[in-house]
């Protein structure tokens, strides 16, 4: 196969100057190094190399897409015009078109005191104080599609919440793919949620259209201060051909809290990662996932997650439910630093496979370099309850009913780790209209939709 | 029970279906029929002819040391995947069941009360029974009960086997005693209103004022219309459930029938006589 990484670095070549010229110097000052990281790599890792199981990044990146490099506006109105499926749940909107930041008119009015969400591009170029000590400091080096998302950065979304600001309102920030030729996105979200604050941030990712290749390469760096808290709900509703390589980078400060919950319900190939150091001693962090996958698709979650401190605490449930031929992979390792005394890491990884040529790939990893810790991990992988469905149906319940019962079940205690209400109960509906036949336009051509 | 009587004018008097027609009692007709019925599981025959008629109103026990086939019987009725049927026939209210998925067994009015009733966590009893009940209804060609209807039906219901409100909001099953869960049972057959139910060593693992109460659901939902067969190895469950017939069943034959009496006989003089009977 061509290498696929050698006509991101051909257009950095030629057109260094053009994006340079539409995005702030903060940015620019970044490119660079990030240049160089992947003239390093040479290429994106594929099936087969170390921990990459399933996803092939290499083949994620490979078709022609277009960049918006140029910065040509892409119609808000678009944005207008679009429901998200997870309403209602904050007024506190930004809408990313592409790659580019829309904010909604309650975002410039009545934002909360000490609560700014803004374009980064714009926030880098006015608030630089805001961005420079954290921009990068956390992704840098760490993957080739990480340096690809800094060496083409041009816009994002800064969410900056002042000493001791506590917003229960969530922050949603809706990105949307919507143009006709095939596009490849830079999404860029930080988070800094400075000594005593609190924030809650919702992404919910959105195609369009779905006779059309998209690629979302996004990158979140979240840095929790001291005392503060984080959450970050993440749902990822697109089109079969919108593939996704998302790296979320998160370091904890002491006493701070943190919790993700992603929810993989329509799209195409997906990669996550979630980079965590519990930095500070006392820190908690909550990372989950629910993935229904069907047709072909691949879905990965990995996590590297690094006790650094004492006491702290750390918990993962990740759940998959693969139809079809849908492919899943879940590597986590964590990771208990010498001298972290007092850690208590637990890891829970478990997967339904409903179709025939499903498959799962689960590593759970563990390295502890210190004494008198606490950690577990588990995993399982197996089918649905056969002695369950034979008592629903001699209740009457259909077979098929039975079965979206049962894998609806399966992945409730990963919704209700969701800790605000509304897209608690909102997600319980997602997933039973995920299963339940009332399929949305974006996922018609998954099979666990019909 | 309906508290007054129905308000007719709202909803006009639907022409009956050929499904509906079907759920009239004809008294003449036998609720079970099952003729020569042969079974097994993974390859080993263990009903070996079972032939019953059960007629509406009737109460058949059937007994048998343990082996012998009962379990394995009352499941092929209901249409459990891992026995395989050999031979024979079994019809409900004329309605040939063998070919039938459990599902729609259970619409046509079979319902079997598990030995061993199944943990389902994740699944709540509400949304458990609603369902149940609207995919009967669907069958029916009825419309599917409102919120407030279902929850009145499940109300009513709950009240004949004493079913504490909290375990309706519960997971099925989940957590529950072993009472609890035989209870739960009988709360599901009251919501179903099967034409026959059998009920599978209902008194297993059940201390004496389960059994009670039980067994006074289990009477309560009988009429002339339904009938209900109990499988038990013990004499002990036929005091509060009085039946018209006893069955014994031995190495998947009933090789002998009786009434009531015969489970006292059992009681009294085990299983062995029988054995020497058969010729062993």
């Amino acid at each position: 196969m061509e290498n696929s990484l050698t006509q991101y670095l051909d257009l950095l070549d030629s057109h260094l100057a053009t994006i340079d010229s539409k995005a702030p110097a903060l940015f620019n000052a970044l490119r660079p190094t990030a240049i160089e990281t992947l003239r390093n790599a040479g290429r994106f890792p594929r099936t087969g190399d170390e921990d990459v199981p399933n996803a092939n990044p290499a083949q994620m990146f490979a078709p022609d897409y277009g960049i918006n490099i140029d910065r040509r506006p892409i119609p808000a109105d678009v944005a207008a015009s679009f429901r998200c499926d997870v309403p209602n749940v904050s007024t506190l909107t930004a809408i990313v078109v592409g790659d580019t930041f829309h904010p909604t008119s309650t975002l410039l009015h009545n934002l909360p005191q000490g609560l700014t969400v803004m374009s980064l591009a714009r926030a880098a170029a006015e608030h630089p104080q805001l961005v420079e000590p954290y921009l990068n400091k956390l992704a840098a080096d760490s993957s080739a599609s990480a340096a690809l998302n800094t060496a083409l950065l041009q816009d994002g979304v800064l969410i900056h919440a002042a000493r001791g600001v506590r917003v229960d309102k969530a922050v949603q920030i809706v990105s949307i793919f919507s143009t006709q030729a095939p596009m490849l996105a830079v999404r860029r979200i930080l988070v800094v949620a400075e000594e005593g604050s609190s924030v809650r941030v919702l992404l919910c990712d959105h195609s369009q259209r779905n006779d059309v290749d998209y690629m979302s390469s996004q990158v979140v760096e979240a840095f929790v201060g001291q005392g503060a808290s984080v959450e970050l709900y993440d749902v990822e509703e697109s089109s079969a051909r919108t593939r996704r390589m998302s790296e979320t980078f998160v370091r904890q400060e002491r006493d701070s809290s943190f919790v993700s919950v992603g929810c993989s319900l329509c799209g195409g190939d997906t990669a996550n990662s979630v980079s965590l150091d519990l930095a500070g001693e006392g820190a908690e962090t909550e990372l989950n996932a629910l993935v229904i996958a069907a047709g072909e698709r691949h879905i990965d979650n990995r996590i590297r997650l690094a006790h650094c401190a004492p006491h702290c605490r750390s918990r993962q449930l990740f759940k998959y439910a693969l139809f079809d031929n849908a492919r899943g992979a879940f590597g986590g390792k964590v990771v208990v630093a010498e001298g972290a005394v007092r850690t208590d890491a637990a890891q829970t990884n478990r997967n339904l496979l409903i179709g025939d040529q499903s498959t799962m790939h689960s590593a759970p990893q563990l390295e502890i370099y210190c004494d008198d810790v606490k950690a577990s991990h588990g995993a399982t992988t197996g089918q649905l309850d056969e002695r369950a469905l034979f008592y629903m149906q001699s209740r009457g319940i259909p077979r098929e009913e039975a079965r979206r019962m049962l894998v609806q079940a399966f992945m409730m205690d990963v919704a209700d780790t969701i800790r605000l209400d509304a897209l608690r109960d909102r997600m319980r509906l997602l997933v039973e209209k995920r299963l339940g036949g009332d399929a949305a336009a974006s996922c018609s051509e998954c099979s666990a939709c019909k | 029970m309906p508290s007054k009587p129905r308000n007719y004018s709202q909803s006009p008097l639907k022409t009956l279906s050929a499904k509906s027609r079907n759920t009239l009692p004809n008294m003449n007709q036998p609720i079970l029929k099952v003729e020569n019925l042969r079974a097994g599981i993974e390859g080993k025959e263990i009903l070996k002819g079972i032939n019953l008629t059960v007629m509406p109103g009737e109460v058949h026990a059937i007994m048998g040391p343990n082996g012998s086939g009962k379990s394995t019987f009352s499941s092929v009725l209901a249409g459990d995947p891992r026995f395989t049927v050999l031979g024979g026939t079994a019809t409900l209210a004329g309605t040939d069941l063998l070919d039938l998925p459990p599902e729609t067994r259970s619409h046509a009015g079979l319902f079997l009360s598990f030995q061993y009733p199944v943990e389902i966590p994740g699944v709540t009893m509400v949304n458990f029974m609603r369902a149940a009940i609207n995919a009967k209804r669907k069958y029916l060609d009825e419309e599917p009960l409102s919120a407030a209807e279902f929850l009145k039906l499940m109300r009513q219901k709950r009240a004949i086997v004493e079913l504490d409100n909290k375990l309706a909001s519960r997971s099925v099953n989940e957590g529950f005693s072993g009472g609890e869960k035989k209870r739960n049972e009988i709360f599901q057959m009251a919501m179903l209103e099967p034409k026959l139910s059998i009920l599978d060593e209902t008194d297993s693992g059940l201390d004496i004022d389960a059994l009670r109460i039980v067994a006074g659901g289990v009477n309560k939902l009988r009429t002339d219309r339904n009938a209900t067969i109990v499988i038990t190895h013990y004499q002990r469950l036929l005091d509060y459930i009085k039946p018209d017939f006893v069955h014994i069943l031995y190495k998947g034959r009933i090789v002998h029938s009786g009434g009531p009496e015969l489970a006292l006989e059992l009681e009294e003089k085990g299983y062995d006589w029988i054995k020497e009977q058969v010729g062993e």
